[in-house]
């Protein structure tokens, strides 16, 4: 197999791309060797040298503790918990959480294999011991493991006198009744809060 | 080859980038896996949540492939769970014993029957009891089931308070009386007798006569254990006993 070749083959296993996609992609690099080939080349290096978990909320980052854990100007005092690192960067691009994050790795699932141990609790439970934090946001996702695995959390800090609170879960914004599936209209019901008149 | 029937999810596994493999406990086919083309899109997701009831068209050229499914939801089972540890933990128990012990493409009408009717229960708050119902049935149905109506010693069908761990049969009071640590209890409620009063120990007990018999007959010989699930289940009524 000659470079290019074997260039094809690793892209082709990233996600949404196939053989063919992969060829393309591996054509349009060669094309752009000088603005694009070489920049992705050298970033790919970094990223592969310094990329590591951070040691106390899970992220990824070059950094161990990670940009979000040194930010001195968060809220230390709420702390958000994730299954995956994807839910903390689509968090952070709402820009509405100003806390803490920590990343589980994965959610509970016999079906899978995945028992407490292999989640990242026992640092969670760690963390909570710390008297800063006073709020814990259970923002894991809205399927059976993920309300297992929130469950599971709370019953872990429930000896902690932290708040533990969920997120809401219901109607998206922009969102119509009319194209909504039962278990969302079911879930926004049950989350029904009172109106407020008063401005 | 192609049926439509009606079934719930009892897993759904990623197959693929977009793709999932998903198990299904059908009323006429029972537990039948086959692929859902797209089932990880955001659209397909919700539809595929352990639990809820879908109506599935199965389509494949030979009997013997995987297949593809068609999957349109009925009823969503976790949107009713929310902020219900207990059942919620009674439905992935449920779901991953059946996913565990029952084989695939064996039509199970009864087991369907009395899956439904478990997850019917979710409403009441009776769940616990019929949850601990439902194990025996599923006992029954795999072929180790119980046998409560008279005592396995002296033959009587009245005060019976144990269940031999042996042969799965129950135990009159006085003939269990000398060997009552090596037994275990049988709660009232299971015998019929207690009406609507299921107590948090009855439950407890209940839970680890079935779980002790799942344990012995079902997983120890494949060398494994009770679903986690499921011992947070028996560990969170034991609680609140």
């Amino acid at each position: 197999m000659n470079s290019i070749d074997k260039l094809i083959h690793l892209l082709a296993r990233l996600p949404g791309l196939g053989p063919r996609s992969a060829r393309r992609v591996a054509l349009f690099l060669i094309k752009k060797h000088e603005s694009l080939l070489v920049p992705l080349r050298e970033a790919l290096g970094e990223i592969s040298n310094s990329i590591k978990n951070c040691e106390v909320c899970g992220n990824v980052d070059t950094n161990s503790p990670c940009q979000i854990c040194c930010d001195a100007k968060r809220n230390s005092n709420q702390l958000c918990v994730l299954e995956e690192v994807a839910d903390l960067w689509a968090m952070e691009r709402t820009t509405a959480f100003k806390g803490r994050y920590h990343v589980l790795g994965g959610r509970l699932s016999a079906i899978d294999g995945i028992g407490p141990g292999d989640l990242n609790i026992e640092k969670l439970i760690e963390r909570v011991k710390d008297r800063e934090i006073t709020e814990i946001i259970l923002a894991t996702n809205l399927t059976v493991d993920g309300e297992t695995t929130a469950h599971y959390i709370t019953d872990c800090l429930s000896a902690s006198n932290v708040k533990i609170t969920r997120l809401a879960h219901g109607v998206p914004v922009g969102g119509e009744l009319d194209f909504l599936d039962d278990g969302t209209l079911t879930a926004a019901l049950k989350a029904r809060r009172q109106v407020n008149s008063q401005l | 080859m192609e049926w439509q029937d009606e079934g719930y999810v009892l897993a759904s596994r990623p197959h693929g980038e977009a793709a999932s493999i998903v198990s299904l406990l059908t009323s006429q086919n029972g537990r039948f896996s086959g692929l859902v083309h797209g089932g990880q899109s955001r659209r397909q997701r919700a539809a595929l949540q352990v639990g809820n009831k879908v109506t599935a068209v199965w389509r494949a050229r030979l009997d013997e492939h995987l297949g593809k499914y068609s999957i349109e939801l009925e009823s969503s089972t976790i949107a009713q769970l929310l902020g219900e540890p207990g059942k919620l933990l009674a439905l992935s128990s449920a779901s991953e014993l059946v996913e565990a012990v029952i084989p695939e493409r064996d039509p199970c009408p009864n087991l369907y029957r009395s899956f439904s009717a478990l997850l019917g229960s979710f409403d009441g708050e009776y769940w616990a009891a019929t949850y601990v119902y439902w194990e025996l049935h599923l006992l029954t149905d795999i072929g180790f089931g119980l046998d409560l109506s008279e005592c396995a010693g002296t033959g009587v069908t009245e005060d019976l308070v144990f269940v031999s761990p042996k042969s799965g049969k129950a135990v009159s009071r006085q003939a269990g009386e000398p060997y009552k640590d090596k037994l275990l209890t049988l709660p009232a409620f299971l015998k019929g007798t207690s009406g609507a009063q299921v107590s948090g120990k009855d439950l407890a007990d209940g839970l680890l006569l079935t779980g002790y018999f799942l344990q012995k007959c079902v997983f120890q010989p494949r060398q494994k254990k009770l679903p986690d699930s499921r011992v947070r289940l028996a560990g969170k009524l034991s609680m609140n006993n």
